[in-house]
Parts: structure tokens; C-alpha cells; sequence
């Protein structure tokens, strides 16, 4: 919202320094974006009289002008055709710099010495008159600055208006806040050339008349109330200058008289009003009813639109003329031959303009007031200051005292406060009396009644419609930095915190600690592969699916990575995935852990020389096997066609590791990865196992292995005869031969028993079993010496 | 036994002790085996042997073999212990030549921003809870005094995956999904991505994080909820921070407040960081709105509290200076190895 600082100065009837202005009204929940100068690049430019014209001496089209600058008389050349004696134009002296950087430098024209310069509209941005000087009417005298004499010189400041505030989408509003804070009363300035007074509008149920056009509200759900009032004999035509300089200050273009009125009340006291023309009402009527099927309407904007049941339409006896509270039509239009106007204002149900809206994508000023709830109090002083303003600006007059169509007056019930409530809500003891005058103060009307303040809430804050919402506007009167910040006991949360944080941070240390980097990717995806959820409003195709695994944006980010040349990749991710349900309805959420590795093992280190080893599929094994650990999955790791994966009690896959494809450049190493269900599982307590007292015996077990026979198999008969003796077993050695039917595989082999130092022949006997066993089983043989 | 005589082999032992100083680790190991394994050591046997030989080429042998024995005994403690601190004996290493290293992995800023604020609150007595991402508009808006016939729904531009199911638009769904399943005192700090349908940008992404807060307890005043945020803003950026409380408009507090901090960039002189106003928005919070109690079953006579919302992509942003969102989800390996601890 664009706030003028001169408006409310005139409003607040005081100077209003800018940067002031915008503290007081952050800190009163309204922060100001940006403060804009308006044409305060105007600053060195003076009034100055012309006192004698002279011909050039040496150029046709040149004057010399005698000018009084307020201290002295200079001579200045001009060219302007409409330069007088004894007029007042714009003067730049010289050193003066103009709007756009140009200084004024003394110089000679055709040989004479010009000391400044008599500035046109245009030169001072003030229009696009580039005809002549710009002539000023007024009497103050020679050597003012233009910026004291002329209302232009100004300050618009962005408000961020939250929407439970339409009343700060005005003028009045923003000053009535601040006056508050100030201590000063809101008073609309006077309008100049006002005819003095208006008549009061009539209020009756459903119809009217109003300078013969009969007024008929029937949608009365869309529209509860709506005035009219008839102005005749207006001239068209362009707005005096404080007019103009009001709404270009704050950055709205003047269109003509009639409407520049209604937009300055818009923006003075949030009434959005419209005007026709009543001599193209058909049947002098205005009829406020719903639209019907196939009826269309061309809007100010040139576009024709749909005019259905869902829209309150303001209709002619023939046509629809408006949409009700968000545009007017084409046709009955104000133009420069309109001599008598029909001014509408009305208040129109919020939801139904947001609703018609929505439907028609277009948001207007009016619709964006009605949308967040204009004030249905105010109206008859809005419509009664519009109709002075429009006489004052463009003639005529009232046809009748205006139509005030109310079927059902609304009466907003009185709020009650409870000053304990306010202190119990706040922390600290408000006086009633504090607390009367904070309200007050806003225009809340508050008085006791029982021990407690019957609060009546203005028509402009729709916002304020139970106990809470008044103390919010007592703490924020009385200033949030007012209230002291003190801590009392505090009783612990009977909410016990997630296991799923647990178990992800572990995670999160254990990856980290072996190497790599936590990443983060978008859970939005292109992929819409099996049993992915699409968005229904997605930005654009890169981002119109749920993700359903982690490893596809951890590949794209390698890539990313490749692409700067980085070899060196290790990456995992925390994150959630989801799952469509079949035939619609919430899709199913879950949280995996995911990682990829490529590149250098370690870090090259000088001593290595040429030797340089890029992770291979056992590191990602070893890699997800720690996973599988650090998220507390329960089940093995196992291998299936050519990779590992994890299965759950129920044999559903929870986790996989393998080589990823990728597309991967030349230089590359290959990239592997793995996914896992990050389910929440406690881990079980660690129990501690006494420490051995006796030596442990070690051998060593090279096995002859047939093709079929894997190292988990023998690790099982192993383990199953190794019995209680048998410690630990470690495979330590692969050896492929020329012998394509077996390979030799070995092991270490630790036996220890906890209470006696073990002898040969004891562990002989273990290994004797052991091998008989393998043999049995595996035809699994002892490799010969 | 081979037929070379004693002596022979115990020339041949003295050459290897050359060789045996060069030795890496699984050599070494194999040499003390073979030379003076305690079955098969060569060494070893030549001492056993001994005794079938002349007295006069017994001492002679034995005194070389013994002596042999520790000379090799030696060379190898010395090798070992070269190899051990990769100095050579004698020779003065170059101490400047880098160490080996191994891979270090970094913590995601945004989340070590998280950890680092959720730490904070749990000193308040705050447990740290999640909720689901995908949710319906009961939980993200109505539950929350959110209407959706009203501008206040337009706040967040919304991802609908079905009529009324959606991606939660922020993280309070989980204030109301706490409150319906715990009886207060409920301290609770939620953190979790979020989604609103905004293009990616330097300063925006459809998707990203947030931590919701929520106290609710007899008792809980705005001087207290002034009271857990100034805490956490002079814990979390420095003592001698000014906090700063702004009225704003939450559809879920009342009243609400946006907390702004003073900029940790210009130290509150006005920077481009802090749009010239010396201060930076942290955080929305208020209190909790009567509404939403009464909608979650909590009785707003009896209980009241606060509730919070903050940004850690943007918190992250600002505290390491990183000038674009974008990059908290490229994973480019150079950004994030700079985070490595």
C-alpha cells in the first residue's frame, strides 16, 4: 500500500518526518518497504519573477528576461514563445542540478551571458509540456522554493498491510494507527472549492430512487448495502493540480475529474466506488441482482467476461453494466460528454468477491479491499464527502439525497473484556483506565459493565471479533518492547521427544565420520515412475512428482558434480520419500537414508606415489552394512542378482547397495550408492562382555572353494561347529587359480576359552570338525601346503 | 638340509641384512620367520646343528651365528621402528611433508543450524518432535484459524496432490497433531521441510525447512513468551544481541509478533542485508491463538501458550554468508566440504 506523507500530515494535521513515520508504523505491525522522494529533486528550484523581456540581441527566437530571484535581478536567455513580464515560471540558478543529473552552468547564448535557466514542465518531470516555461499562478513571493509553494514535493512510503487489516489500505487508516502512538485526532483535510455540505443518504429495504434511475438490490447475500447518489451538470475534464499531485504521489495516474474523486476517496477512507454515466442506463434503472446463464459483460479493460449466477452483477434494465465490486463495464463509462453521473457505493460480501475473483483471475483495487472487508459503517460519510468532492472538482449538482439500500442492518454485538484476562494473557497489570484509552484511542467505543469493558468494535476492523483480539491491540499500543522478558519455573513437556531424530542423527554421525557429506535434494521431481505421487498444481515438469527414492537426486547431484570436474564424490542423504496409495488418498510417507561414493578411496598422500585406489563394490558394501547398522535395521545383509540387499522379517526390501548408472564422463570413476528405510528402531543397549583371561590360539584356514559354494556358507558350518571355542573368523584372502572349478579362500581363525589355555590338540579337534563338516556339506576341501 | 656348508649359509644370512633394511612391513615379517623362526628359522637351525659339528668349527660357527643372530636381531627392531615413524635412521625427515589424511564428511549446514536451535530449546525444556509432510487442509489451515475462503490462506501458495490433501505449507500441522494426542505442559520444538509453490530462485524454493515451536502450559504470559525467545536469540547469535518485537499477523496467534534481531551484518548501522533498517527478521511467533486451542481440545481459559516458526535455510544463509538458496541443494562437494568440522 502506497501511504503519501503529506496526506497524512493533512490528515494528522501536522509535519510528519518520513523515516519517523516508518519506525512508528513497523512497531505498529505495518513495516514500511521502502520510502520513495517524490519530485524532491525539485529542492533547488525557486519561483522567480519575470521582470523586463527582451529581444536577443543576436537570435530571432531568443529573449533576454530580467529575472528576480528573491535577492537580485539576473539575466537569463529563455526561447520559450510564452515567457511575460510580470509572471512568475520555475528558476534553476546556476549550480542547480535538475531531475536526471543536469547542472546548470553559466554560459554565453549567441553572446550573451545566461545566468540560470526558466524551467518547463517537462525539465522539472512535472509533465510532458514541452511548449513552454511552466507558468506558476500564485502569490507567494520571488526566490520561494517551488517545493514550499507547490503540493508536490513529497514522500510515498510501500506499507506491508497484513490482511486481517483492510483499514490500513487507506490513508485515514494509517493515520488513525499513528495518531494513536501521536496522540493527535484524524481529521479529513478540507476539500478545496467545497460546496460545503451533502445531503444524508435515505435508507430504505430493496429499491429507491435517485434522480430519476430507480435503484433495485436483489442479490442482497452478495451485496448488503448499497448507496447511490446522482450528480447532474459535471463537467469532464482534467483534475486541479492538489488533486493530480495527491494521487501521483502515490503512484497512481489521473484519469479525469469524476474518477480521480472517487479513487481519492478510495485511497483516503477504503470505500472503493464506481460511477456511470446515467445517460446510457438503459430504463434509468440500476439493478443489483446475480448474473444469468450466458450473459457477458465487456469490462474497462477491454476483456468480455462471463457473467454468471456465482457474480453480483450491477445491471441496467437490459444488461449487465458492472461486477459487482470488482470492475465496471465498457459501455457506461464516464467520458468527456457525460454531464450527470451515477455514483455507486456499496459493500459486497467478501467471499463472494474472492470467490468471483479467483474464478475470473483478475484482481482489481476495489475487489482487493472487498476481498479483506470494507467498512459498513462508513459509508454514508464516504459517499457523502465523494459526492462534495466530485461537485468541487467538476461542478453540478445533488439530484435528491442519495439511496442507502440496507434490507438488513447488521449489528456487531459488544465484545466484553476482562482486565484480569488481560493481564493473565500478558503478564503484566493493566490499568482499566490504560486500557480504556489504548481503545479509545483507535475508535473502539469501551465503557464498564459489570466488572467488565463492553467494547463496541468500528465498522473498519472486521478484524477484531473476540477478547484475544483486543488484547492484541492493547499490547501493541502499548509497545511490544514495553513488556519485560522474565522466566518463570517451567514444568517439563509431557511430549516425548521422536525416535526417528535419534536414530537420524546417528546416522547422520556415522556417514559423516566415515567420509561423507550430508546432502540435501529436492523431495519435487521429473521422475513419475512406478507408484509416484504427482502434484495436481506443479511449477513446472522438473518438479511435478513426489519423490519415491533418494538415490535419483544424489546421482543428478554427482553429475552435477562431474560437471565441475570434482572425481571425488561422497554424498548421502536423510530425507522423506512417497509412496501413491492405489485408488487415490493420502500417499504414503517414509524416511530413507541413501548415499553414493566415486572417486579416491583416501585422500592421495605424497608417499603413495603412483598407487592411487578409487573406491570399489566393497567399500559400498562395508558402507551400507555400517547404515543398516547406524539406522538399527533388524535382518541381514544378503546378496540377490548381483548386489546386496536387506530384507525385513516379512521379506520386503528395505535396502539395496550396488554400482548406480549415471552419466558419467570418461574420466570418471564409477559410482556406487545405496538406499536404505530409515526405520525408527531404538538400538538395544550395549551389554559389556568381561574381558579374556587366557591366550587366545590362532590358525589359519585355506579352503578350496567350488564355484557354487559362497564364503557365507562356510562361514555358517564354521560357526555351527566352531562350537563355544571358536572366537572369531576372519576371511583374509581371496586366490583364484587356473582351476576354473574351485578357488581358494582363507580364513583366520581365533579359538579362546574363557576359563583355560587352550592346546593344540583341543583346537585340532575343533578343526578337524570343522573340515569333516565342510567337506560333507560343501565339498569343501583344505588346500593342500 | 642343504648341503652348502655352515658357513656358506651363514654368509648368505649376512647378505640379506642389506636387503632386510629396505624391507617393507610384510617382508620384514616374512625375513623374521624365515630367519629366525623358532621351527624353521635359518638361523635357528644352524644353531640347533651345531652340536654335529667339530668343537674347533662348532665355536667358530656359533660365535658368527650368534653374533649374526644379533645383528639381524637388530636390524630388525631398527626397520621396524623406521617404518613405524617413517623416519629413516640417521637421515632427518622433512616434518613440513603433509601428513595422510582420510576423507572427512560434513554436517548439511541447514542441518547444523537445526541441531543448533533445537539444542537451545531443549535447555527450555523443549522435546523435539516430527509430523508428516504430506497433509490435509483440516491440519495445515482450518485447524490452524486458517480459512480458506479467507486472504490469510493466500499467504502460502499452496501444492494440492489431491482436492484437500496437500504438502504441508509449514510446520504447524504438528502443532495441532500434538495438541489433540498430549495434554499440556507441552513444550515442543518441530523441525521438517515444508513446500510453498514459489519458482526457485536466489531467495526462494518450493521446498525448505522449518521449526516450528510450541509451549503450551497454565499460566504461559506474553512476558514469558518475550522472555524463551530472547533467550534463544542472544544463545543462539550473541549476549549482547538486541532483540526486537514487532506486531504482524498470524491467522494461529494472537497476538502475533515477528522477531527481528539486530543485523549480525552491519551490527544495526543499515546494510543491502537488512534493507537499511538495522534489523533482521528471524522469526514469526505470538500467542497461541484461543481458536486453535479450543480446535485442538485444549481449553484457552485454563491454558495458553506461544508458538514460533523460523526459516534455518535462511538462518544458515545469513549466519555463514551464503548468498544464494539454490545452493543448499546443489550439494556441489566444494560447497559442502566447507562445512566439514
Amino acid at each position: 500500500m502506497n501511504i503519501s506523507i503529506n496526506w497524512l500530515s493533512a490528515l494528522l494535521g501536522i509535519k510528519l518526518d518520513p523515516d519517523d513515520v516508518a519506525h512508528k508504523l513497523a512497531m505498529l505491525g505495518a513495516p514500511v518497504e521502502a520510502i520513495e522522494p517524490v519530485h524532491q529533486d525539485l529542492a533547488g528550484i525557486i519561483i522567480a519573477e519575470v521582470e523586463r523581456v527582451e529581444q536577443h540581441p543576436n537570435a530571432d527566437r531568443l529573449t533576454l528576461c530580467h529575472v528576480n530571484n528573491g535577492t537580485e535581478v539576473v539575466e537569463v536567455v529563455c526561447g520559450a514563445p510564452n515567457v511575460q513580464a510580470g509572471k512568475k515560471y520555475p528558476y534553476a540558478a546556476v549550480g542547480t542540478v535538475l531531475p536526471g543529473g543536469l547542472e546548470i552552468k553559466g554560459r554565453k547564448i549567441r553572446g550573451i551571458q545566461s545566468n540560470g535557466m526558466l524551467c518547463s514542465a517537462s525539465e522539472l518531470e512535472l509533465g510532458t509540456d514541452y511548449e513552454g516555461i511552466l507558468e506558476l499562478d500564485t502569490d507567494v513571493p520571488a526566490g520561494t522554493p517551488l517545493l514550499d509553494a507547490l503540493p508536490i514535493g513529497d514522500f510515498c512510503l510501500d506499507v506491508e498491510v497484513t490482511p486481517n487489516r483492510p483499514d490500513l489500505l487507506c490513508h485515514k487508516g494509517v493515520a488513525r494507527d499513528l495518531g494513536a502512538v501521536l496522540r493527535r485526532p484524524v481529521k479529513l483535510p478540507p476539500i478545496p472549492g467545497d460546496p460545503g455540505d451533502s445531503q444524508a443518504p435515505v435508507q430504505t429495504k430493496k429499491s429507491g430512487v435517485v434522480g430519476g434511475v430507480e435503484v433495485t438490490l436483489e442479490d442482497v447475500e452478495g451485496c448488503p448495502r448499497y448507496m447511490a447518489a446522482v450528480i447532474e451538470g459535471v463537467t469532464v475534464g482534467p483534475s486541479p493540480d492538489w488533486l493530480q499531485a495527491r494521487l501521483h504521489s502515490i503512484g497512481q495516474r489521473p484519469i479525469n475529474n469524476v474518477v480521480d474523486a472517487t479513487n481519492y476517496i478510495l485511497f483516503e477512507v477504503n470505500q472503493p466506488m464506481h460511477v456511470f454515466d446515467r445517460a446510457k442506463l438503459s430504463g434509468s434503472k440500476i439493478i443489483i441482482r446475480r448474473g444469468g446463464k450466458s450473459e457477458t459483460l465487456t469490462l474497462l479493460d477491454g476483456e468480455e467476461r462471463a457473467v454468471d449466477h456465482t457474480v453480483t452483477a450491477i445491471c441496467d434494465a437490459e444488461h449487465a453494466i458492472a461486477i459487482g465490486g470488482v470492475m465496471g463495464g465498457r459501455d457506461s463509462e464516464v467520458s468527456e460528454r457525460t454531464t450527470d453521473v451515477v455514483l455507486e457505493c456499496a459493500y459486497f460480501d467478501a467471499k463472494r468477491i474472492r470467490a468471483t475473483r479467483k474464478a475470473m483471475k483478475m484482481s482489481t483495487e476495489a475487489s482487493y479491499r472487498f476481498e479483506r472487508g470494507t467498512d459498513l459503517q462508513g459509508m454514508a460519510d464516504a459517499i457523502q464527502r465523494a459526492v462534495r468532492l466530485i461537485i468541487a472538482v467538476a461542478g453540478g449538482a445533488e439530484d435528491g439525497p442519495p439511496v442507502d439500500l440496507y434490507p438488513k442492518p447488521v449489528k456487531t454485538p459488544a465484545i466484553f473484556l476482562r482486565p484480569e484476562r488481560v493481564a493473565h494473557l500478558l503478564g503484566v497489570e493493566i490499568s482499566q483506565k490504560d486500557i480504556e484509552g489504548y481503545l479509545t484511542s483507535l475508535g473502539f467505543a469501551a465503557g464498564p459493565k459489570n466488572g467488565r469493558l463492553a467494547v463496541h468494535v468500528p465498522g473498519w476492523r472486521p478484524d477484531v471479533a473476540r477478547e484475544e483480539d483486543l488484547v492484541e491491540e492493547i499490547a501493541r499500543l502499548r509497545g511490544y518492547d514495553s513488556f519485560p522478558t522474565e522466566m518463570r519455573p517451567l514444568r517439563p513437556s509431557s511430549v516425548p521427544s521422536d525416535v526417528t531424530q535419534t536414530t537420524e542423527a546417528r546416522v547422520r554421525r556415522v556417514l559423516t565420520a566415515l567420509g561423507l557429506n550430508e546432502a540435501r535434494t529436492l523431495s519435487l521431481g521429473p521422475a513419475g515412475g512406478k507408484g509416484a505421487q504427482a502434484v495436481l498444481n506443479p511449477l513446472s515438469t522438473e518438479e511435478a512428482y513426489l519423490r519415491t527414492d533418494l538415490i535419483a537426486g544424489l546421482i543428478r547431484s554427482a553429475e552435477r558434480n562431474w560437471a565441475v570436474r570434482e572425481r571425488n564424490i561422497r554424498l548421502f542423504e536423510v530425507g522423506s520419500v512417497f509412496h501413491a496409495k492405489d485408488g487415490g488418498g493420502m500417499p504414503v510417507e517414509g524416511r530413507h537414508v541413501a548415499g553414493v561414493i566415486t572417486g579416491a578411496r583416501r585422500p592421495p598422500h605424497w608417499s603413495d606415489g603412483d598407487k592411487h585406489v578409487d573406491f570399489d563394490r566393497w567399500d559400498v558394501k562395508s558402507l551400507f552394512e555400517e547404515a543398516v547398522q547406524a539406522v538399527g535395521a533388524r535382518g541381514t545383509v544378503s546378496e540377490e542378482e548381483g548386489r546386496w540387499v536387506l530384507r525385513d522379517r516379512n521379506g520386503e526390501l528395505c535396502g539395496w547397495a550396488d554400482e548406480v548408472d549415471a552419466d558419467r564422463p570418461a574420466w570418471a570413476a564409477p559410482l556406487f550408492g545405496f538406499e536404505l528405510d530409515a526405520v525408527a528402531a531404538p538400538k538395544p543397549l550395549i551389554r559389556f562382555q568381561p574381558l579374556p583371561g587366557t591366550p587366545p590360539v590362532e590358525r589359519d584356514l585355506a579352503l578350496l572353494l567350488p564355484t557354487e559354494v559362497t564364503a557365507r556358507q562356510v562361514e555358517e558350518v564354521v560357526a555351527q561347529r566352531g562350537g563355544k571355542l571358536l572366537e572369531s573368523t576372519r576371511l583374509f584372502d581371496e586366490f583364484r587359480g587356473k582351476d576354473m572349478e574351485r578357488r581358494s579362500v582363507a580364513w583366520r581363525l581365533v579359538f579362546r576359552s574363557p576359563d583355560r589355555t587352550l592346546r593344540d590338540k583341543d583346537v585340532d579337534a575343533v578343526l578337524r570338525r570343522i573340515l569333516e563338516e565342510l567337506k560333507e556339506r560343501l565339498g569343501v576341501e583344505r588346500r593342500e601346503a | 638340509m642343504s648341503e652348502a656348508s655352515p658357513n656358506d649359509q651363514l654368509e648368505a644370512v649376512a647378505r640379506t641384512i642389506a636387503e632386510l633394511r629396505e624391507a617393507d612391513a610384510a617382508r620384514l615379517t616374512q625375513f623374521k620367520v624365515e630367519l629366525l623362526g623358532r621351527k624353521n628359522g635359518r638361523l635357528t637351525q644352524i644353531l640347533r646343528s651345531l652340536s654335529t659339528l667339530s668343537p674347533d668349527e662348532r665355536r667358530a660357527v656359533g660365535q658368527r651365528a650368534n653374533q649374526l643372530k644379533q645383528e639381524v636381531e637388530e636390524a630388525i627392531a631398527a626397520r621396524e621402528k623406521e617404518l613405524h615413524t617413517g623416519r629413516k635412521s640417521g637421515v632427518a625427515a622433512d616434518l613440513s611433508m603433509p601428513g595422510r589424511q582420510v576423507w572427512r564428511g560434513a554436517i548439511h549446514p541447514v542441518t547444523s543450524v537445526i541441531d543448533e536451535i533445537c539444542e537451545i530449546f531443549r535447555e527450555l525444556g523443549f522435546s523435539r518432535v516430527t509430523g508428516p509432510e504430506v497433509e490435509t487442509e483440516e491440519y495445515n489451515f482450518t485447524k490452524l484459524n486458517i480459512p480458506l475462503d479467507h486472504p490469510a490462506a493466500d499467504m502460502q501458495d499452496t501444492f494440492y496432490l489431491s482436492p484437500g490433501v496437500l504438502l504441508r505449507t509449514h510446520t504447524s500441522p504438528v502443532q495441532a497433531r500434538t495438541m489433540e494426542r498430549y495434554k499440556p505442559p507441552i513444550r515442543i520444538v518441530v523441525p521438517g521441510m515444508v513446500y510453498r509453490r514459489d519458482a526457485f530462485d536466489a531467495s526462494h524454493s518450493p521446498v525448505f525447512a522449518q521449526i516450528e515451536g510450541l509451549a503450551v502450559d497454565e499460566g504461559i504470559t506474553f512476558v514469558e513468551f518475550k522472555a524463551a525467545l530472547d533467550y534463544f536469540a542472544k544463545r543462539f547469535f550473541s549476549a549482547d544481541t538486541t532483540v526486537r518485537f514487532r506486531p504482524s499477523y498470524f491467522p494461529f496467534t494472537e497476538p502475533s509478533a515477528e522477531v527481528e534481531v539486530q543485523c549480525q551484518m552491519c551490527k544495526g548501522g543499515g546494510c543491502a542485508t537488512c534493507q537499511y533498517t538495522g534489523f533482521l527478521e528471524i522469526m514469526g511467533a505470538g500467542m497461541v491463538h484461543p481458536a486453535v486451542l479450543e480446535n485442538c481440545g485444549i481449553d484457552p481459559e485454563r491454558y495458553s501458550g506461544y508458538a514460533f516458526g523460523m526459516g534455518p535455510d535462511r538462518i544458515a544463509m545469513l549466519r555463514y554468508g551464503i548468498p544464494d538458496i539454490r545452493m543448499l541443494f546443489e550439494n556441489d562437494m566444494r560447497f559442502l566440504q566447507q562445512f566439514a568440522e
